[in-house]
């Protein structure tokens, strides 16, 4: 499905602050899986990320999604087959445009984009089904403008922008980091159901370690640009929080949480 | 006292600077970017009408127009792709593409600095002889935009009208939906620069004359009627913001008809157009508008 090979990116080559944010990453995914990502800050999650939804390219290696090396492919073609959602909740939506005109952008990413119809009725029609689904009331509100929600419906609506056209990858960066507790939780439930979609491979970043042993099948340590350590079945279900603090001297409390 | 001409004069020019609005709309609203192309593109849309006015055929002011949309469009092609391709600032772009515009456009006006209308005929001699002497100008000019407005707003409400909006409004989101904002960045400073040219066209056969001259500032002109016709009009629904905007240049052409009557001088509209748009602007009298100012307050009321 995804298969990452040899990956290195170097930011600000040949100058004082050059920093290798990966170094010769290898990863695979199946199809279906739902791995999380764990690390401190700088550790390369981010980096590693973006490389993969090509908001820039590495430096070297390669990136193959289902087969097809898209490694030099545009951010806006991948996107077909790549969904996501960012850690700022006004980043996933266009503020001044209703929640079914983002639903719409969204919605017909793999068709022709001409003259039809922005939002047509059976759009429509599909939008309130599915929103209903969310159980946000959402579905009575689309034709309000993205801003006038909360951060949390926000972000519910982005992730359901991100899964609404089928795509085979998932990529969720910090994605309820800046929500209460409450929203965040409401968010995650949504993670799982979404990740369930038959196919999906879903790559989740967080800084938070009960949340990233309990949700998904696998966990991936990065530390300096690199993936430390990589879990799964019977050896990931004995990890805990604290164990993992330790093993990897994780001075950072915030994860712990 | 202003006179019953002043004031149907104000009119008729408001309904071209409508057009010239709904351009700088699509800009500076619809893709966030204040585009100095404007200053140039509505010189080179009246250059070239005018030279096709001069060549005398049938339908000549008509074909002039439309190839004046066109001359508009390809220099906001170019400030789009300076941009985009090579990464220069938009607002440095479109200055760069005013300065070169000024020598194109006076090649298209044969290297006069002044090409009067000689021949005559015009699409608005033409709307006065159909219609009425004394009204035909204002109805052809209100029938264009009318069309205009209806046409942007339809597609604005297409497929492709949704991302180019979506856009300005988010270019991460954007991109992240498969929307490549390169090119809704060229579709939109194409479309808003073929509007400003059209409207420098209709100005050009308007008032019997191009002159080279005649650009300096228009984009502060479609800033301010933008502006205005907001806050007066309102921005609730699309529809009702395209309709508020042209409004907003009818407004202040009417506001200058009466100021010039009490006796402004002017040479000092130039003044006072900067002014209005320093006052609109530094009161945040924005109504809702895609601008990151709103976008922070937005967030501290959530």
């Amino acid at each position: 499905m995804l298969d990452i090979r040899g990956m290195n990116k170097i930011f600000g080559a040949g100058t004082v602050n050059e920093k290798l944010a990966l170094r010769d990453v290898d990863f695979r995914m199946e199809p279906g899986e739902f791995v999380t990502v764990i690390g401190s800050n700088g550790a390369g999650k981010s980096t590693l990320m973006n490389c993969i939804a090509g908001v820039y390219y590495p430096d070297g290696g390669t990136v193959t999604l289902d087969g097809k090396d898209i490694t030099r492919q545009p951010e806006h073609k991948r996107a077909k087959l790549i969904g996501r959602v960012f850690q700022d909740p006004l980043k996933g939506t266009a503020f001044d445009m209703t929640v079914e005109e983002n639903l719409s952008i969204a919605y017909h990413r793999n068709q022709p984009r001409g003259f039809q119809r922005g939002v047509s009725k059976a759009d429509r029609a599909l939008f309130r089904e599915k929103l209903e689904l969310l159980g946000m009331g959402l579905e009575n509100r689309m034709r309000e403008k993205a801003k006038l929600l909360s951060g949390g419906q926000r972000q519910a609506l982005t992730l359901f922008m991100a899964v609404i056209a089928g795509p085979r990858l998932l990529l969720l960066d910090e994605h309820t980091a800046a929500l209460d507790p409450g929203a965040a939780k409401k968010v995650l439930e949504l993670t799982d159901e979404f990740s369930q979609a038959g196919g999906l491979s879903t790559l989740m970043i967080t800084h938070n370690m009960k949340a990233a042993l309990s949700h998904g099948t696998r966990t991936i340590l990065m530390k300096d640009g690199g993936i430390v350590m990589d879990i799964s079945g019977a050896e990931r279900d004995a990890m805990t929080a604290q164990k993992l603090a330790e093993k990897f001297e994780i001075d950072n409390d915030r994860m712990l949480l | 006292m202003i006179t019953l001409g002043a004031l149907t004069g104000g009119i008729e020019l408001g309904l071209i600077y409508s057009i010239l609005a709904l351009g700088v709309f699509l800009s500076f609203r619809t893709l966030n970017t204040p585009d100095l192309t404007v200053d140039g593109s509505i010189v080179t849309g009246g250059a070239i009408s005018a030279s096709f006015c001069t060549f005398g055929f049938p339908f000549a002011p008509v074909l002039g127009l439309i190839v004046a949309f066109i001359g508009g469009a390809a220099a906001g092609a170019v400030t789009a792709l300076l941009n985009t391709k090579l990464r220069i600032q938009p607002l440095l772009a479109g200055i760069l593409v005013m300065l070169g515009s000024y020598s194109i456009n006076l090649r298209l006006m044969g290297d006069r600095a002044n090409l009067p209308l000689m021949s005559g005929d015009t699409v608005y001699t033409s709307a006065k002889a159909f219609f009425s002497e004394e009204w035909g100008s204002m109805v052809f000019g209100a029938l264009i935009l009318a069309a205009l407005i209806a046409l942007l707003y339809f597609f604005l409400k297409t497929r492709l009208g949704l991302a180019l909006r979506a856009t300005g409004d988010n270019e991460e989101m954007v991109r992240a939906s498969g929307v490549g904002s390169g090119n809704m960045k060229l579709l939109g400073l194409s479309l808003s620069n073929g509007f400003v040219g059209l409207a420098g066209g209709l100005l050009v056969q308007y008032q019997g004359y191009a002159d080279i001259g005649m650009g300096v500032g228009m984009v502060v002109i479609g800033l301010a009627s933008v502006i205005i016709g907001e806050v007066i009009f309102g921005t609730s629904r699309l529809i009702r913001r395209l309709i508020a905007v042209a409004l907003g240049a009818v407004v202040y052409r009417l506001v200058l008809a009466v100021a010039l009557s009490l006796g402004m001088k002017a040479t000092d509209m130039k003044l006072i157009s900067a002014v209005i748009v320093v006052i609109a602007l530094s009161l945040g009298a924005f109504g809702e508008s895609f601008s990151l100012r709103n976008k922070k307050k937005v967030m501290r009321d959530a």
